[in-house]
């Protein structure tokens, strides 16, 4: 499939999490927004790194390792991403518990 | 023997070593102890630059390399020493005369503090030390930094009594004519480094030599650097149109006068142009302008001496008018007899000087010889010394004075008979002023309080001894350089002199010069006579007419120089001050701080505490950023 298919899914799921983390005001959806901006960039490391393997083994380099590089990305941010989800999930039961509330307008004592 | 050459370095060494043992101990030292300190240092240059100075008589000159104190490519300034003639001569003076200054010292200010005594020595000895190493150094950058060294030594003794708001003005004063001629110094410097690469005298003149009237060294440069040179000298050595700063140098201590105006300081002009003389015998204008601008000095400083009643002011208007001398003989090309006259003069100021010192300390700090008279009999040893240096600066033979104005004045004789006129009519009134200055401090009644007469004392041994040595070198020093036309085998001093300065041969036969010795002498001892006619019983309150006036306010130069300079400046810096200062710079300064505080208070509302926001600005700015790239990379 040409790469152009895979950017330009990339870009939308990219501009849906963008929107969705500018307009919505729970917590929770903001924060599944955000998860999907993450893995619209992962898709795009990974269709990356697919084109340029393709590129090299039609080139003739039959061992090669090209476009390795990209995939290694997408497992460091998904564990990044996991490790953020934690402790943002904690920090929204703490803001649940605290104000009985997920609407992120309610925190805007952020500049106290 | 070259041996004692390469000692030459302790001859500054010695006063700097004096200056900072005196200036760093002086919370430590006792009178006794820094008086000696002091002293010795400058004696011990003095023992120094009498071996150096026989060595020079013998036949020895040269320079002395130490280390290459600037490199800078192609071009180094060499710390080096020129010992030749002219420079041993300069030394024997500042440091001979200098000691005795120091010595008399000790004793007139014995009622100062111990630290501050030991400060004013500290002073003196950086003086002499600055002087020396004017004298000493064998390429102008050297001979600058002494030329400085003494413009900061003069204004730190000038302003030595610095609670006295009048004297650190006078000190401001002397400081900043000075600066005016270093400034010219300065420019002339450059222009030499510029035109030839090398600062050395003789590199200097080897290259004059080589290349004058060249495309390399045209005659423009030759008069624009003499001239520079020249208006440098002005400032130094207090002539038309710099040289109201040292009367008013009176303000420091009486001996700091006598070693301003007699050793050093002073005569660091005629020393800078003796030395250039090869490139000055090139400039025939600079040199008519010197000889005029001296002679016109040495006219109006004597006039004003006429009229004052402050005695150091009289005697440092008279050096003034004798530094006029000297630059009319430098201006008429008799460089030899220019230097001679440094030589009386540095006796017999000095000695007129420390005298008027042995005046004010009997009389209690009076200085106005009105309010003096009849002194002779109780300042017996004061009175002589002073009578006889009165007699060697009117110029009556055989006293020094005669002998080296005599040169000058044949020498003005041959350059221009009007010249003449007027200069033997400035040395007539400068026989007329001394004696005045004589006859109303010394004879007729005492006019001055009870009190003070009751307090009339010589002054102690510390203070008549160097009067004594001064008052016999004022008599003997200016044997030295007789005129051949009285005796044969004569002009020792020119002879000399000759390896630095090149001898003139005077084509004037012996008869005319008889008969100009007598006519000056004759009219000078006129003119004593007319001062001890009119001054002999002066009684005050005689009623002065509308010219005395002029002249006692000193033809209101300083008036002058206030108005037309001094008061626009202060206008101008008002101005300055309050309009762009005020307006411009501190308007600028004060906007930025505004513009910043203004600009801090508007962002400070972005900070709502609205996470939304804060997304929303975040996106935005790197949308914004990633456009700016987007378009930069293209």
């Amino acid at each position: 499939m040409p790469i152009n298919y895979y950017l330009f899914l990339s870009l939308a799921l990219f501009t849906i999490g963008m929107v969705g983390v500018l307009t919505r005001r729970n917590a929770i959806i903001i924060f599944m927004c955000i998860e999907l901006m993450l893995n619209a960039v992962n898709l795009l490391l990974v269709a990356f790194s697919k084109m340029h393997y393709q590129a090299a083994l039609e080139a003739g380099q039959l061992a090669t390792q090209a476009g390795v590089e990209g995939q290694l990305f997408v497992f460091f941010i998904m564990v990044v991403a996991a490790a953020e989800v934690s402790v943002g999930l904690a920090i929204i039961v703490m803001m649940y518990r605290n104000i009985h509330s997920v609407d992120i307008n309610f925190l805007n004592r952020l500049k106290h | 023997m070259q041996d004692i050459f390469q000692l030459a370095y302790w001859i500054p060494l010695l006063p700097l070593l004096g200056a900072l043992l005196n200036g760093l101990g002086r919370n430590h030292l006792n009178r006794t102890l820094s008086g000696l300190v002091g002293s010795a240092t400058v004696l011990g240059s003095f023992v120094l630059s009498l071996l150096i100075f026989f060595q020079v008589k013998a036949g020895q000159s040269g320079v002395v390399h130490y280390f290459d104190f600037i490199r800078v490519g192609s071009f180094s300034i060499p710390f080096a020493f020129q010992i030749d003639a002219l420079s041993s001569l300069f030394l024997l003076i500042i440091t001979g005369v200098g000691f005795l200054i120091h010595v008399y010292s000790t004793a007139y200010m014995h009622h100062e503090e111990p630290a501050h005594f030991a400060r004013y020595f500290a002073y003196l000895n950086l003086f002499v030390f600055s002087m020396l190493l004017l004298v000493l150094g064998s390429n102008y950058v050297i001979l600058f930094m002494g030329w400085e060294g003494v413009g900061l030594c003069s204004y730190l003794l000038i302003g030595y009594w610095f609670k006295n708001p009048a004297y650190t003005a006078a000190a401001n004063k002397a400081f900043i004519m000075n600066r005016i001629g270093d400034l010219a110094f300065l420019v002339a410097l450059f222009w030499i480094i510029t035109k030839s690469g090398v600062v050395g005298f003789q590199e200097f003149f080897a290259f004059v030599q080589q290349h004058q009237f060249t495309d390399r060294f045209t005659a423009t440069d030759i008069t624009v650097i003499t001239v520079l040179f020249f208006i440098g000298a002005t400032g130094k050595s207090a002539q038309l149109p710099l040289y109201t700063w040292l009367p008013d140098a009176m303000a420091g201590p009486t001996p700091v006068s006598a070693l301003i105006h007699a050793a050093t300081m002073v005569t660091a002009g005629i020393y800078l142009i003796a030395r250039s003389n090869m490139l000055y015998s090139l400039a025939p204008h600079t040199l008519h302008l010197i000889s005029w601008v001296g002679l016109m000095t040495a006219l109006l400083a004597a006039s004003i001496a006429v009229a004052q009643n402050d005695i150091k002011k009289v005697l440092a208007y008279s050096t003034v008018s004798q530094l006029g001398f000297m630059f009319l003989a430098l201006g008429t090309g008799a460089y030899a007899a220019a230097v001679f006259h440094v030589m009386t003069h540095a006796f017999f100021k000095a000695l007129l000087f420390l005298g008027s010192g042995s005046v004010i300390h009997a009389m209690g700090g009076e200085q106005d010889i009105r309010n003096m008279g009849g002194l002779s009999k109780k300042l017996r040893v004061t009175y002589i010394t002073f009578l006889i240096g009165c007699i060697a600066i009117a110029g009556v033979p055989p006293f020094s004075g005669f002998f080296s104005k005599d040169a000058i004045l044949l020498s003005v004789f041959l350059h221009s008979p009007i010249q003449y006129a007027l200069a033997l009519l400035a040395a007539l009134l400068t026989a007329f002023y001394m004696f005045r200055l004589l006859f109303l401090t010394f004879s007729g009644r005492f006019r001055g309080t009870q009190e003070q007469l009751h307090h009339l004392h010589e002054s102690p041994l510390a203070m008549t001894l160097p009067l004594v040595v001064l008052a016999v070198l004022s008599i003997v020093g200016g044997w030295v350089g007789i005129p051949a036309a009285l005796v044969p085998d004569a002009e020792a001093l020119h002879h000399f002199l000759s390896p630095v300065i090149p001898v003139l041969t005077h084509a004037v036969s012996h008869e005319t010069e008889y008969a100009l010795m007598a006519l000056s002498t004759g009219l000078v001892l006129a003119m004593i006579a007319a001062a001890w006619m009119r001054y002999r019983n002066y009684q005050p309150g005689t009623p002065a007419n509308a010219f005395i006036n002029l002249l006692e306010n000193k033809w209101y130069v300083d008036e002058l120089y206030h108005k037309l300079i001094v008061h626009p400046f202060y206008v101008l810096a008002g101005w300055l001050r309050a309009i762009v200062e005020a307006k411009g710079i501190d308007g600028l300064v004060n906007g930025v701080g505004r513009a910043v505080q203004y600009s801090a208070r508007q962002l400070r509302l972005v900070q709502s505490g609205q996470a939304g926001l804060y997304v929303l600005l975040m996106v935005l700015s790197m949308a914004i950023m990633l456009l700016i790239q987007f378009f930069i990379r293209k």
